[in-house]
């Protein structure tokens, strides 16, 4: 970028950036998803700290420890996980444009992150079978709300991820569909950063309260 | 390692400000499964201190199992999400921290505003529990 100034030479000054360089479709993409992804962050901030101040009002009904199995926590953890490392497997296969090794490992943290959205459900079907529903006290609504927007997020990136892997068998690696894995790399590993707070201070926490 | 490999990146060079899609810096093999095998342990540690009770008090164990959460996210952050404080020229990292700051009020203001209010205004709910 050079700005050309009065010179002796020049008759007339030229106030703007003279070289007008090109920005490519997609230059700030990266940012602007981070953006939105701190955004994200902020809401599940809002829900934790809902969590932090209702979490303990029980209205006589079941309390963490009641509830909780901390196995399938851990086993759902462990899902979640594994679902974050393929993904960046795929990404490695992707950056060596290996088309079909690179669906290959899309397909297989989608199916980890179905079984993680499996186990979730699980849960929330035998609490609220056990008669553990939202509307029971302010901690359950405030656990619901929680966890169960994380479990919507992840859903979402399921979608997200179907649709790419069909944009990827139609019309391959390129930049754009880079692009796109890219933003649902950063979405993915975003949700698995998420649960870290879920499982530490929604479970552990709980459990030991 | 850039999404533009090697040739196409002369563009880029020249001007630092065109952080494309390129500075967008992507883990390696080696990152990925460093990054996996620290998340393993510092997710297997909390659930071992819980479940198996091992420090047999609620206060450190809680403690204990924040702290490894916050190195966790560290973990994440800059292993799966690759935080540098380089990327399209430190905006994202300037990002994050507004978000850190934002989170950190959001979080400490409504708990100890909460936690007062409790205390003052409502009978503890330890005498309502069950």
């Amino acid at each position: 970028m050079s700005v050309a100034v009065a010179t002796p030479q020049a008759a007339e000054p030229v106030f703007h950036v003279v070289d007008e360089h090109a920005h490519p479709e997609g230059a700030s993409t990266m940012l602007g998803f981070w953006i939105y992804l701190m955004s994200d962050c902020l809401i599940f901030a809002i829900l934790f700290a809902t969590y932090g101040v209702l979490g303990g009002n029980y209205a006589a009904g079941p309390a963490p420890k009641d509830l909780f199995d901390l196995k399938l926590v851990a086993l759902n953890t462990a899902m979640l996980l594994m679902s974050s490392i393929t993904y960046g497997f795929a990404m490695l296969t992707m950056e060596k444009r290996h088309v079909g090794a690179t669906q290959m490992w899309l397909a297989i943290t989608g199916l980890f992150g179905l079984a993680f959205l499996s186990i979730e459900l699980y849960e929330f079907h035998h609490m609220i079978h056990e008669g553990a529903t939202p509307q029971r006290s302010a901690f359950l609504s405030s656990f619901f709300t929680l966890v169960g927007t994380h479990g919507l997020h992840v859903t979402f990136g399921i979608v997200w991820l179907v649709t790419l892997m069909t944009q990827v068998a139609r019309s391959g690696l390129i930049e754009a569909n880079r692009r796109r894995l890219m933003c649902l790399s950063m979405f993915w590993h975003f949700l698995d950063v998420v649960w870290i707070g879920v499982f530490t201070f929604v479970y552990l926490l709980g459990v030991l309260r | 390692m850039t999404l533009n490999s090697a040739p196409v990146d002369a563009h880029g060079h020249d001007h630092g400000h065109d952080a494309h899609v390129a500075a967008h810096a992507h883990g390696t093999l080696k990152s990925y499964l460093i990054g996996f095998g620290l998340s393993v342990v510092l997710t297997a540690i909390p659930f071992w201190l819980v479940m198996g009770d091992v420090l047999g008090n609620k206060q450190v164990t809680g403690l204990v199992i924040m702290a490894f959460a916050a190195v966790q996210i560290v973990v994440h952050m800059i292993y799966f999400l690759h935080m540098t404080t380089s990327a399209e020229e430190g905006w994202t990292m300037m990002a994050l921290i507004f978000t850190i700051v934002m989170v950190v009020i959001a979080l400490s203001g409504s708990l100890w505003v909460m936690y007062h209010l409790t205390t003052n205004m409502m009978p503890a709910h330890d005498m309502i529990r069950r």
